[in-house]
């Protein structure tokens, strides 16, 4: 587990509110190696999901670098930035953000339209995600038909239809009781441990990072600990 | 699932808004296909293409009559087979106005209209008899009219002699059509004998409405109307002379410019649609603003995303509008199976193809705005609901 995935230096991130500019992240300097399962945690404010959606290329830095596989992602733009997210990153959110009019299959099918699988290749690889998040029997359910843990059981399944070598989670048990959400980060430790996914997860929830190898905390745009989990 | 299902589920996300979108869209080009048929027929050149007879009035308006002497002028005119004419007459029976009264000489109608079919025995009383007259089938039914009744008969146009607007008719014939569209015109039209109205009335009995020539061949159409109206040219009675279908759309141009009115109306409509529709999408664009940013974390390119906006508006459009255009070509064959030559509607491949460009600019007008709206949709902002 030595081999670095995601190296971050010198990260800054700065927002432009009207004419005020705020600074959420601050000459940030971090390794993740490949596998690794990371939680960021912090108080509201302290800038993890910007972090997070610095390492998944959904946003680009003011200053400083983000590679992920020796690729700088800081430097990619638009739909070569795209390509990249649909190649190599795997999305979960806290409100599951799945697409209401299709079915889990379906929801989980989406990110393959952008490869040149055929309709029955997509299907196939659908069902099997489905198998892995232990939904093998609601493929043909809508999100309104299914609870908030299925609901986020089917978002993971989607994230991993791909392969990605990354997943990134945003308060991924942020809307789940104790129990599904002990559940749902049962089944991220899984495909951390036994399928090699690198995790890197935001939440608020102590008992949530204990799920994770490594915890590494955040305050004001600061990386203020970087510590392996207990 | 494929991208073209992946559409088609977005577009019914919300089924009811989508559905009455739909109903305003087909309906639009209900009326798009039928008003611009309208407008084709009202905006067609001369088509002598297959005309069999042709009618010659005056140049100003066939409500101003020409002189008789034309009549032996025009039999003389090569390509004409047989000259008839006819003087409207403006028969009221009872208070009923509606009926199509024509002062005609018996035998030229004969001659020139084989359509009409009634007992020979009949149309040589017509021809003898000077205050004969004869009726249509629809029309005699109407009012129970049998041979051989007296008909009293008001003209609102023209007294007699001795002043009185009242006439009396032997009813010497009824004739019906030699199919069921000429059947249908007999529902209000009655011929008296000209020589009779030309003797009795006090004006009028030199002259004739409208002059209809019967031709050798059809293909001659075009050089008879010709030689006519530039035989008359710079006369005092200029004529114009055009085929039986654009004399009977004439009928209805009278109502006025019926090309601008149509283009009123269609201008109307379409601009209705534009904020139906218009608002519609982006109003279904405004509710998926994170669905869109999901679909952009998940790597959809911002071109996709405007792709599966403009691809949206697209199959809502086609989807009504070809319906719709469905719909009015059913329609237009209906109006013009009732309504005759005088209204030959068809919704043709110039509609359908006036209709698909209606449908790709709608679809671009309506589309385009809310389109590069979710184009240009930054995915922090828009998970973040800002």
């Amino acid at each position: 587990m030595s081999e670095t995935l995601v190296t971050i230096r010198q990260l800054s991130k700065n927002y432009t509110r009207g004419k005020q500019s705020i600074e959420v992240l601050h000459d940030i300097n971090l390794d993740i190696p490949r596998g690794d399962f990371v939680a960021l945690m912090g108080p509201s404010g302290s800038g993890k999901t910007t972090l997070l959606n610095l390492i998944g290329g959904l946003d680009t830095p003011t200053a400083g670098s983000v590679s992920v596989d020796g690729k700088r992602i800081d430097q990619l733009k638009g739909s070569e930035l795209s390509r990249w997210r649909a190649e190599n990153v795997g999305f979960v959110f806290q409100f599951y953000n799945l697409l209401p009019v299709l079915t889990a299959q379906k929801n989980i099918e989406l990110p393959l339209l952008l490869t040149k699988m055929s309709s029955a290749e997509r299907a196939k690889r659908a069902q099997v995600a489905l198998t892995l998040v232990g939904l093998a029997d609601r493929g043909s359910h809508k999100p309104s038909e299914l609870s908030g843990g299925q609901e986020q059981r089917v978002a993971i399944a989607r994230a991993l239809v791909t392969d990605p070598m990354l997943l990134v989670c945003d308060e991924p048990t942020g809307d789940l009781d104790r129990k599904t959400a002990d559940e749902v980060l049962g089944l991220l430790q899984v495909l951390n441990r036994e399928h090699g996914k690198t995790i890197i997860m935001v939440t608020h929830d102590p008992k949530a990072a204990e799920f994770a190898s490594r915890t590494v905390h955040l305050d004001k745009g600061l990386l203020v600990d970087d510590a392996p989990a207990h | 699932m494929t991208r073209t299902g992946f559409i088609l589920a977005n577009l019914f996300h919300k089924k009811t808004r989508t559905w009455l979108t739909l109903l305003s869209i087909g309906m639009a080009f209900v009326l798009f296909g039928l008003l611009q048929s309208l407008n084709l027929v009202f905006s067609a050149g001369a088509d002598f293409v297959g005309a069999t007879r042709l009618v010659t009035q005056s140049r100003v308006s066939f409500t101003q009559s020409l002189p008789m002497r034309m009549v032996p002028e025009m039999d003389a005119v090569p390509g004409v087979q047989r000259v008839m004419y006819q003087q409207w007459f403006g028969a009221v029976f009872r208070e009923d106005p509606q009926i199509f009264a024509f002062a005609v000489e018996p035998q030229r109608l004969h001659d020139v209209y084989p359509e009409w079919v009634m007992p020979e025995a009949q149309w040589k009383a017509f021809i003898d008899n000077r205050t004969g007259m004869i009726a249509g089938r629809g029309l005699a039914d109407k009012y129970g009219w049998k041979v051989g009744d007296k008909i009293p008969m008001k003209s609102n146009i023209f007294p007699q002699k001795n002043g009185s607007k009242d006439w009396t008719f032997d009813l010497v014939g009824i004739y019906d059509g030699k199919d069921e569209e000429w059947q249908r015109n007999t529902a209000g039209g009655m011929y008296v004998n000209h020589a009779y109205f030309a003797e009795a009335a006090l004006f009028g009995g030199g002259n004739a409405g409208i002059f209809v020539l019967k031709l050798e061949k059809p293909e001659m159409a075009e050089s008879v109307a010709s030689t006519v109206d530039k035989r008359y040219e710079n006369s005092a009675d200029e004529t114009k002379t055009q085929t039986e279908k654009d004399f009977q759309v004439g009928f209805v141009k009278q109502l006025g410019d019926i090309g601008l009115i149509v283009r009123w109306i269609l201008f109307a409509v379409f601009f209705t649609l534009l904020l139906v529709v218009g608002n519609t999408m982006a109003q279904s664009v405004r509710e998926r603003v994170p669905q869109f940013a999901v679909l952009k974390t998940l790597g959809f390119t911002d071109n996709n995303i405007l792709g599966f906006v403009l691809a949206e508006t697209m199959a809502l459009c086609v989807i009504g509008g070809v319906v719709g255009l469905a719909i009015a070509t059913s329609l237009g064959a209906v109006v013009a199976k009732f309504a005759g030559p005088m209204l030959p509607l068809a919704v043709d491949w110039r509609v359908w193809v006036a209709g698909v460009i209606a449908i790709v600019v709608l679809s671009l007008t309506v589309g385009l705005l809310p389109a590069l709206r979710a184009r240009r949709l930054k995915i922090v902002d828009a998970l973040a609901g800002r």
